[in-house]
């Protein structure tokens, strides 16, 4: 089993600041974490690896900077790991980000299944997975939960609905997103982070994965950003007190004035 | 403070410190209070290559020593001192082979030991005999290719779930402490049980059970070092893993002070947080200084472990002293600056005050140490 999962170095939402002047992320001084569904993408393809056998590769677009985030992987026992970098590659949209590791993956030669989180918690499109998947013209299948079946050539699939679940088979190679449903990541061994800390990073740069230039980057990227603002934030609500029978009153008759106001009566 | 910890051991603290703040301090109140043996907290330690930092990488280990298991240790205990133990009880038993076992014991043992499939426990302490070690009436007749062991020890740690067990047992009776030996003796030999598990006032998720031999035979492979030398063994072995304990003991008072730190600002009292008042200020402010204090001699200690020192036996009973003596009295302040809060279950503190005081008692308690310091003081002047 040739598996590949890609991930995404994202701020930590936990601390996340916002530019009241620019409406953007403020990026200084936070945190950078490993997107946490692609740690899920990534227990998965371990599991598999470990029931199968085989070699896990984990591929990025991103800056330098996300080499560390490839290297947590490696800490948790994935052997390969792969950072497309290059100042061709910045600004991309989602489009051209499945496209730009489309080709990567294409380049890595032969695989058997690609695993990415079923979206970013930046940008939170969950577009990459399945445009990878179109890019390479493979199967996919999206919010997988659980891995029923690895065959010769064939797979078996949970996917999540918003009703309850499907079981999808499908030829290999495919692509699969994966919910946080599917696994418990687990944490890095101390010899998988001296192992890390060593491990050779393959880097493939714009003329490494003969793409056509004008397909790559902002330029490429069909996507226009026309205004980025923070939603407002939401004031506490009213607090309805007295009898039940009173609130009731009261909370249907506060319904009555908005439905009014709506003008949807 | 910084102690300049090499790159590979602040992997190893923090990996710890992931596992501690992830996995164990979401479960310690619940095993506290079930008072159950934390096996599947032991396996993530074992997956994350932990069970092993102090043994020789011969043996499957990451090739530390002292420092290292005090680090863990530590780490641990800022979480769960009951938890904690579980691994360094480990240690304690593992350390006779280590020090006295023979190439063949080592390869025998501490793999297992090291990627934390096993653990162990040692067994010294009897009914009548605690800090008189001497007094040990637990015998170990030879006949032919074994030792027959016969006796009861008594409030072993691990006791029940290691399966590796380092006993001391009397081989020669008439000789006094000169008559005692070392067994490593394996868990499932036949003559070999376990008493009930005692009830304690902390480190509740450990185990604490008896060890009861009666005609338990036991090979003769098993003997670590010669005949006569069980309490060196025992003794090499405190020296070696009372920086342990005060690393415990550091990571207990830790524990208590992040949650009275975190406690003194939330808490309101004529209309500001209590943080604000001196005599509050006060008591974190010595609390801080003294745990720094503690931890400083412990590593300083560890560190002397490591590099090979003969006689650590007076740094070693100072570290344990001094740690275990500041955590009583900071987890004590702790449930002091909670007040009423402190003082009841639904709230951390009164649980490291619990989990502190075994540190002042076990592997020593800490009168005998204060008798170690002054023995090897006045040996000093001697020499």
């Amino acid at each position: 089993m040739n598996i590949i999962v890609c991930i995404k170095q994202v701020p930590d939402t936990q601390d996340i600041r916002i530019n009241p002047e620019t409406n953007t992320l403020m990026r200084e001084g936070v945190q950078s974490i490993v997107n946490p569904f692609d740690m899920y993408a990534i227990e998965e393809a371990l599991r598999i690896k470990e029931k199968l056998g085989g070699k896990v590769t984990i591929i990025s677009m991103g800056p330098e900077q996300a080499t560390e985030a490839l290297r947590e992987a490696v800490s948790m026992g994935a052997d390969e790991i792969v950072l497309m970098t290059d100042r061709a590659f910045a600004g991309a949209d989602t489009w051209v980000t499945s496209y730009t590791l489309a080709k990567g993956i294409e380049k890595l030669g032969k695989y058997d299944l690609i695993i990415c989180g079923k979206q970013a918690i930046d940008g939170d499109t969950a577009q990459v997975g399945p445009g990878i998947a179109a890019q390479l013209d493979i199967p996919q299948v999206t919010y997988v939960k659980k891995t029923e079946e690895i065959k010769e050539g064939s797979a078996r699939f949970e996917r999540m609905t918003e009703e309850g679940y499907e079981i999808i088979e499908t030829p290999l190679p495919c692509l699969i997103t994966v919910v946080k449903e599917i696994n418990i990541p687990r944490l890095p061994s101390l010899k998988g982070k001296i192992r890390a800390k060593q491990a050779p990073v393959v880097k493939l740069t714009a003329k490494d994965i003969n793409a056509e230039a004008d397909k790559l980057g902002l330029k490429g990227s069909p996507t226009v950003v026309d205004k980025i603002f923070a939603p407002q934030k939401r004031t506490g609500g009213q607090i309805l007190q007295g009898e039940t029978q009173e609130v009731v009153n009261k909370l249907v008759d506060a319904v009555k004035d908005i439905i009014i106001a709506s003008g949807k009566t | 403070m910084d102690y300049l910890l090499t790159e590979e051991q602040v992997m190893i603290r923090d990996l710890a410190r992931k596992i501690a703040v992830e996995k164990i301090a979401p479960v310690a109140a619940e095993y506290d209070e079930k008072e159950e043996f934390p096996w599947p907290i032991i396996k993530i330690l074992a997956e994350a290559d932990l069970c092993g930092v102090y043994i020789e990488e011969k043996y499957g280990g990451m090739g530390g020593g002292a420092m290292e298991l005090c680090l863990v240790t530590e780490e641990l205990s800022r979480a769960c001192g009951g938890i904690a133990i579980s691994f360094a009880a480990t240690a304690l038993g593992t350390y006779p082979i280590i020090l006295f076992g023979n190439d063949a014991q080592k390869q025998k043992y501490l793999p297992d030991i090291a990627s934390g499939k096993r653990l162990a426990a040692f067994g010294l302490t009897e009914a009548g005999a605690g800090s008189d070690a001497g007094a040990i009436a637990t015998t170990a007749r030879k006949e032919g290719d074994h030792y027959i062991l016969n006796g009861t020890k008594q409030w072993i740690t691990n006791g029940g779930e290691a399966e590796v067990y380092t006993v001391v047992a009397m081989t020669d009776r008439a000789k006094g402490a000169r008559g005692a030996s070392t067994f490593i003796v394996e868990k499932g030999t036949p003559g070999f049980d376990f008493g009930k598990k005692e009830k304690k006032l902390g480190i509740r998720a450990s185990a604490t059970r008896e060890l009861v031999f009666n005609e338990c035979k036991v090979p003769k492979e098993n003997l670590l070092g010669r005949e006569g030398m069980g309490f060196i063994v025992a003794m090499h072995t405190f020296d070696k893993s009372r920086p342990g304990v005060a690393a415990q003991a550091v990571g207990i008072a830790q524990g208590a002070l992040d949650h009275a730190v975190k406690y003194s600002r939330e808490r309101k009292q004529f209309g500001k947080p209590i943080s604000g008042f001196q005599g509050i200020q006060f008591m974190l402010a010595d609390m801080a200084t003294e745990l720094e204090a503690a931890r400083a001699l412990t590593y300083a200690v560890a560190r002397m472990v490591d590099s090979g020192a003969k006689d650590v036996a007076k740094e070693s009973a100072m570290a344990k002293l001094f740690a275990s003596d500041t955590a009583m009295k900071v987890t004590t302040d702790a449930v002091q600056v909670l007040g009423g809060y402190g003082y009841m279950r639904d709230y951390p503190v009164e649980k490291y005050m619990r989990d502190a005081k075994i540190t002042q008692i076990y592997e020593g308690t800490n009168q005998i140490q204060r008798s170690i310091i002054a023995m090897e003081l006045i040996k000093e002047r001697l020499r």
